[in-house]
């Protein structure tokens, strides 16, 4: 019974009550999502401090948290990461002030410190490799219209959306074509991707650092007690007939 | 030692207490799973006691600091984030344990005649455990709180008359705001709370007067040896105290699995939407109730015709309450000549299977949008819900039961 319990929270908890649904011709993509890999969550926080924190907030997380948990020493903190501040205690603000961004783009972009939990990392992945040009602007798979451009197109390089028509005459998505290459290969594109994704993750959730190992131990500490307890319940019960 | 219990046992009831309620309340022996989540229920609320008072210590109920209090305490606060894991995951396990401990009454008929006050009691615990639950959901400030607080409030505008004062009185706003939020706290760690452990405290003094139910639904009282003690029955303490220890180790084996590996059990225990702050002017893609109240939203939602010069809209409200109204009149529904399930003919048995089905198709279908397939089936299941508790009298009634034993087996 307690197992059939069991199977079915975790059943309920697999076929989700997910996040926004992906269009049309959008494949779900694979990521490993690799919080123990140091070095790569390092070259995460690089893009993610040096690209995204010109006009994004990440408001709830301070510098030396983020360098205590990755393995970053104060001092390569101090000479790599901190731009808009010159104290490792404070929280990453944008680097653009919020009133001139609103200005700029016609929408505040909104705060990133726990991105990953409202939209995903899949989504986010999606989303850093899905701008493509349409015209004069840019324009993105998974979030049409949007108001950011995109940001690593000099990475990328500047691709164009190819559509399917179906037979009911709506566009669907097919794939990208590249139009101009960027500095990087398609390969290494991606790489950084999963690593600016990997660090939002974590960025998210820095407990996801320890949760799972403390929990494996209050796990085998409850299944021992549980022993314990299972044998002083039948000691008493003998005592009944 | 001794001396010191005479001492204040002459002073205040200790040792008749004690024996009241734990060494020489006699339970009947044949308690099984379904018996543990009573005690459970304790268990978790005294979690959610614990916790919440150190999540008092650092949370700002204030519009503008709400959210950013709750990630401070997810990341600055040392060990914050287990204790706010903690508060996440037992109320869903609180709501877990209600429920299954409610779904043993209809197993057993542990609501009937002479438990009738104690179900009652019972009934208006869960009522505040609804309150409770939908209040504290509105404190991290998230874009999924603040839009299920403004849903359901407004629920209240489809009352004619009096609907809009009492939706704005409850709001202190015309809309979701500081106000609201500053009295949805208030609720939630203070006013609640108070009225919940005053009425688990009468549950358990109105269920000890008259005794446990169970499996057999017989009473253990017709059989009493020459000192008064039931034959079929056990002291509390020990025999079930070590064995509710068992129960609560594997319940917390649950708890920590959840806590550490999913506490967010994939948007069922915490919402995705809820990590946007709350946002006046931008909608989540679907408003949806956490788990334990889809049912009911379902039911909310599943009325979408005019009748009796009616808005559709008024008769979701009035089918929703409703809804939790015929709960407290199952004692009286019922009409069988035995309690137990196991003595109970097919009818009340294909009756209560359709129950389980249609409540969880109806939990489920409530955070899908209500259209297609969604929509029939809430429909379909909102009837058979209903069917259920109105042919109670008749099904119970006509059911072939089988004798009940003289002794609990």
């Amino acid at each position: 019974m307690k197992r059939l319990c069991l199977a079915i929270l975790l059943y309920t908890a697999s076929t989700t009550a997910s996040a926004a649904g992906l269009p049309a011709g959008v494949k779900q993509p694979h990521l490993e999502i690799d919080l123990s890999d140091k070095e790569s969550l390092q070259r995460g926080a690089r893009t993610f401090i040096n690209y995204c924190l010109s006009c994004h907030s990440a408001a709830y997380m301070r510098y030396n948290r983020m360098a205590k948990d990755l393995g970053i020493d104060e001092e390569s903190l101090r000479d790599n990461l901190l731009f808009v501040t010159d104290k490792v205690g404070d929280v990453m603000k944008a680097a653009m002030p919020a009133e001139d961004a609103k200005l700029w783009f016609g929408t505040a972009p909104p705060d990133l410190t726990v991105v990953a939990r409202s939209r995903g990392p899949e989504w986010l992945y999606l989303y850093m490799t899905g701008f493509y040009r349409e015209g004069s602007r840019w324009n993105n798979i998974v979030f049409p219209n949007v108001a950011m451009p995109h940001v690593l197109y000099e990475w990328q390089g500047e691709q164009r959306a190819v559509f399917e028509t179906m037979e009911d005459g709506s566009k669907q998505f097919d794939h990208f074509e590249v139009v101009r290459p960027g500095s990087m290969k398609k390969e290494e594109y991606d790489a950084a991707i999963r690593e600016l994704v990997n660090f939002l993750v974590y960025m998210g959730e820095p407990a996801r650092l320890v949760r799972y190992r403390i929990g494996v131990y209050v796990l085998i500490f409850l299944g021992i007690f549980l022993i314990f307890t299972y044998l002083l319940k039948r000691e008493y019960w003998k005592q009944l007939h | 030692m001794r001396k010191l219990i005479d001492w204040i046992d002459a002073r205040i009831p200790l040792i008749k207490v004690w024996e009241e309620h734990l060494a020489k309340y006699y339970a009947p022996k044949n308690f099984n799973f379904w018996y543990y989540f009573g005690s459970l229920a304790i268990l978790v609320l005294v979690i959610q006691i614990l916790t919440g008072i150190f999540l008092t210590m650092h949370y700002k109920p204030d519009s503008k600091l709400a959210f950013a209090s709750v990630e401070y305490i997810m990341r600055d606060v040392p060990w914050g984030w287990l204790i706010r894991y903690m508060h996440v995951t037992g109320a869903s396990l609180f709501f877990v344990a209600v429920y299954l401990h409610m779904f043993r009454a209809f197993l057993y008929g542990s609501h009937r005649q002479p438990r009738e006050l104690v179900w009652l009691i019972g009934m208006v615990i869960y009522v505040a455990l609804m309150a409770e639950g939908f209040t504290g959901y509105l404190l991290p400030w998230g874009n999924m709180s603040y839009w299920g607080a403004q849903v359901i409030i407004s629920l209240f505008d489809a009352v004619p008359w009096v609907g809009p004062p009492v939706a704005e009185w409850i709001r202190g706003d015309f809309v979701v705001s500081d106000a609201t939020l500053n009295r949805f706290f208030s609720f939630h760690v203070i006013a609640v709370p108070l009225v919940l452990v005053g009425l688990v405290y009468l549950h358990i003094v109105a269920l000890h007067k008259v005794g446990s139910n169970n499996p057999d639904g017989i009473e253990i009282k017709r059989h009493k040896d020459k000192n008064g003690v039931p034959l079929d029955g056990i002291p509390f303490h020990p025999y079930y105290s070590v064995k509710d220890m068992v129960g609560v180790t594997v319940f917390m084996m649950v708890f920590v699995a959840i806590m550490f590996f999913a506490p967010e059990l994939g948007g069922w225990f915490l919402e995705h939407d809820n990590f946007v702050p709350a946002n006046s002017l931008q909608t989540p893609p679907e408003i949806k109730p956490l788990w334990y109240f889809t049912p009911y939203y379902s039911i909310l939602r599943a009325n979408t015709v005019n009748f009796f010069w009616i808005s559709a809209k008024l008769w979701g409200v009035f089918f929703m309450g409703l809804s939790i109204v015929l709960f407290f009149f199952l004692p009286w529904l019922d009409r069988s000549p035995v309690k137990s399930i196991r003595y109970r003919g097919w009818m009340y048995k294909t009756a209560l299977t359709i129950f389980v089905i249609s409540f969880i198709i109806l939990g489920y279908v409530g955070v899908k949008p209500p259209e297609g397939i969604y929509k029939t089936l809430a429909q379909i299941c909102t009837i058979l819900y209903f069917a259920f508790f109105f042919l109670m009298p008749w099904y119970t009634k006509y059911d072939r039961t089988k004798p009940e034993p003289d002794r609990v087996t």
